[in-house]
């Protein structure tokens, strides 16, 4: 057994285990964890593969971001974890049935189009960066559904605080940009005319 | 024996079949639910890595780029919606969304 393989078993253990307990444990915010590490040793098959790029956009946006807006998410609602719960044991055994049905039905598509004899290109890592190869691609063949892809994220921004944002506060004190912008001098500054005493006071001090 | 394209299959079978098991056991926890999502896409994220692996072809990662970023805004957008669903009626139990009587 080569070193590869060694990584590609312990990874995969890994990873089948943490969504294993992803989907059993009590408790959602050791879920939201165990997603975590799922996440994690995904990215470390990825690295595998020779998907560098996508590997650690992986962990950064996944586990960086998604995986922390859920945990916010799960640890600001107050969840009663003993009713969520009680339908687990009534649907455990189709649960079960369901899941070893899919995955025999998947394992013999894979046995049938004998992808165990298809052996994995020797690599790419001669061709030059991944992360390069990818932008290239991204920004050529793939230009316009790349920007699609920035209007959606957009329009996920603009949901995700238009459905959230609560409106301002009566009693909140705020401040007004468009006021603040159209200010003029004449409403800041008052300049006063005043007759020069000061200097004739020093001319009596003199004399 | 070294590792083939089945293996990687195999792996994302796995992955598939055990968040479709989570669909089914967590069905009244809308987080787990989202999180079952995340694991399905995860799957088949998995078996794009591993056949742009196997034809040499970058084509299949710049897929799984694109799913990345609509599973981002998904998640994002249905958090949203449960922390809204939260505020309206204390309680994220998929049995007390039945409004629609469907």
């Amino acid at each position: 057994m080569t070193i590869i393989e060694l990584v590609f078993y312990l990874f995969s253990t890994v990873l089948t285990l943490s969504a294993l307990a992803v989907i059993t444990v009590r408790n959602s915010v050791y879920a939201a964890l165990f997603l975590v590490l799922a996440f994690f040793s995904s990215a470390a098959i990825w690295m595998l593969l020779e998907a560098e790029f996508l590997a650690i956009t992986l962990v950064l946006v996944y586990v960086g971001a998604v995986m922390v807006l859920f945990l916010f998410v799960v640890m600001m609602l107050d969840i009663n974890s003993e009713r969520v719960r009680e339908g687990f044991a009534r649907y455990l055994p189709v649960g079960i049935i369901v899941a070893l049905i899919m995955a025999g039905e998947l394992m013999f598509v894979i046995w049938t189009k004998g992808a165990e004899k298809l052996p994995l290109l020797p690599g790419q890592t001669d061709a030059g960066s991944n992360t390069a190869m990818l932008g290239e691609r991204l920004y050529t063949a793939y230009l316009y559904p790349f920007e699609i892809a920035a209007v959606i994220l957009l329009v996920g921004i603009v949901a995700a605080i238009a459905l959230t944002h609560l409106g301002r506060k009566p009693q909140a004190r705020y401040q007004d940009p468009s006021r603040q912008v159209s200010t003029r001098r004449e409403d800041r500054v008052r300049i006063v005319s005043m007759p020069s005493v000061v200097a004739d006071q020093q001319e009596e001090d003199e004399a | 024996m070294s590792l083939t394209l089945a293996h990687f299959l195999a792996l994302g079978g796995i992955l598939f079949s055990l968040s479709v098991a989570g669909i089914f056991l967590n069905r009244k926890n809308i987080i787990i639910l989202l999180m079952a999502i995340e694991l399905m896409l995860l799957s088949v994220n998995m078996n794009f890595v591993a056949f742009s692996r196997f034809h040499g072809h970058l084509d299949g990662q710049v897929f799984v780029f694109f799913i990345l970023t609509v599973a981002a805004a998904e998640a994002a957008i249905g958090l949203a919606i449960l922390m809204v669903l939260f505020r309206n009626r204390s309680s994220i139990n998929v049995e007390d969304m039945d409004d629609l009587q469907g």
